[in-house]
């Protein structure tokens, strides 16, 4: 039996919010979430700018013991969950429901910050020793692991990493898992926290990073911003939220995946229709069906121009219609948490009928010249809504979701 | 300084596509077949070979090295800076 799928309860901790309604306000005002570093030191770094999750504080969420035990992407990815459960008013107390509820959750590169700290021990401080939790910390897997404890989710639980769209990715199976039945609930989304010296040198070496602010399709763009956070959704069977009475925050209705085969920096705009196509022809619907696209939009020069033709590609002249934006001019690009924070993003917008700006737009590329929705949120009836991953190493995942009805 | 000069073309006809090892001051970095990803490799060796900092990104749409002769011009200038 094939099963409606809908989103009954959102989390997010973001550099413009650490709560989901408090990071969606914070989107519809265009705020900028971009700064000078403090999780590294910048006067040491060329690349001084980045989003981060202000002032957390694992503090409020967590026991002081518990704290060493879990690095930055799992505090992040742990307190997303619980605030989505709480949306939710779920409970999985229920054993039978425990064990009938996935944790899906994506993230690019799991416990960086802990990596770095240990190799700053043993190869700058010649340290003989590190933390004993090191190993179960860093691991990529680490994250999902201490939500499925913290949370109390016994079903099908396991990491998926594939770069910038790993969040995207992990909601696409999630969402796959709940339609064929293999589980009732799913608590999906994205994590990351790589705000290192050692990442944001190795960002710097690709030499597509933006001395100051993300500016997606506009002219003068200089490249991407490097983020953080997390973003968790629940997903349950449409029968199993009804019978709860939960309140149906909007469906997902479509997911496509394609691999550019092809280069490993270098976006691919076949690639890209590829997914694009695939996602909407899961979804059942046509081009035109489509309201909102909130876009990959990196920033970088290749991106946003591959981008731009892919959805002229996959969408044809409806392209010049739909109201298309990237939120990582204001979050910045928080990789594998990325399309977690879009999925959100995406959600809201049609719930709430606004279209979050691309903000620090200054004026068309002649190479992207669709409607970015410049500088200021729109009032849109929305009733799909497609959120777009093209991921480093040419993975692609494209998300379709719709209003509830 | 005519040292210089050779390491640094060197290193640019080792990043040629395969089959490749002509190279002419007014040739293009793009039309010798120097991809982005070989330009970035490409700096970093010069930075590596020559204890230097390159400016370079790659979302400019007029970068200030275009052919071989002002990567030429770029580096001796780097160089001569720092000594």
């Amino acid at each position: 039996m094939v099963h409606r799928v809908v989103v009954t309860g959102m989390g997010v901790v973001s550099p413009v919010g650490q709560t989901a309604e408090s990071y969606w306000s914070s989107l519809t005002q265009g705020t900028c979430g971009i700064a000078t570093a403090t999780l590294a030191d910048p006067e040491k770094l060329n690349q001084k700018v980045v989003a981060e999750v202000k002032n957390f504080d694992p503090l409020k969420h967590f026991e002081e013991r518990m704290i060493p035990t879990l690095d930055r992407v799992s505090q992040f990815a742990v307190v997303a969950a619980r605030e989505a459960i709480a949306n939710a008013k779920i409970s999985f107390d229920d054993p039978e429901l425990s064990n009938r509820t996935a944790t899906i959750i994506g993230t690019g590169a799991g416990g960086q910050i802990t990596q770095e700290e240990s190799y700053k021990r043993l190869f700058r401080e010649n340290a003989t020793r590190v933390y004993p939790l090191t190993i179960p910390k860093a691991m990529v897997n680490a994250p999902i692991s201490q939500v499925s404890m913290y949370c109390g989710l016994r079903g099908p639980a396991f990491a998926v990493s594939s770069a910038c769209a790993s969040a995207t990715h992990a909601i696409g199976l999630a969402f796959q898992m709940v339609r064929s039945g293999a589980v009732t609930c799913a608590l999906t989304g994205g994590t990351e926290a790589t705000i290192t010296h050692g990442t944001i040198r190795g960002w710097e070496a690709l030499r597509v990073m933006s001395p100051d602010l993300c500016r997606p399709f506009s002219k003068d763009r200089r490249g991407m911003i490097i983020g953080e956070g997390a973003a968790v959704i629940v997903l349950e069977t449409l029968e199993h939220a009804q019978k709860r009475g939960a309140k149906i925050l909007g469906e997902i209705v479509g997911f496509g995946m394609s691999a550019d085969a092809k280069d490993i920096t270098n976006p691919d705009e076949g690639g890209m229709i590829r997914a694009i196509k695939s996602a909407l022809s899961d979804a059942r619907l046509n081009p035109q069906d489509v309201q909102y696209i909130n876009a990959h939009g990196t920033g970088t020069m290749a991106n946003d121009v591959a981008e731009t033709n892919a959805i002229k590609g996959a969408f044809g002249a409806h392209a010049l219609k739909l109201a298309i934006s990237s939120t990582k001019s204001m979050v910045g690009h928080a990789l594998g948490a990325a399309g977690g924070l879009e999925m959100v993003a995406c959600l809201m917008a049609v719930k709430d009928e606004i279209v979050p700006p691309t903000i620090n737009y200054l004026g068309p590329d002649p190479a992207c010249d669709l409607d970015y929705v410049p500088n200021e949120a729109r009032k849109l009836k929305i009733d799909a809504a497609m959120s777009n991953s093209f991921a480093f190493g040419g993975l692609n995942a494209v998300m379709v979701v719709k209003r509830f009805s | 300084m005519a040292d210089t000069t050779t390491d640094v073309l060197d290193l640019i006809r080792k990043k040629l596509p395969p089959g490749k090892t002509e190279l002419k001051m007014e040739d293009r970095l793009e039309d010798l077949g120097i991809d982005s990803l070989s330009t970035v490799e490409l700096i970093f060796e010069l930075e590596e070979k020559f204890n230097i900092q390159i400016p370079y990104n790659a979302n400019d749409t007029e970068p200030e090295f275009q052919t071989v002769a002002e990567v030429v011009d770029a580096i001796k200038k780097l160089v001569d800076k720092k000594s």
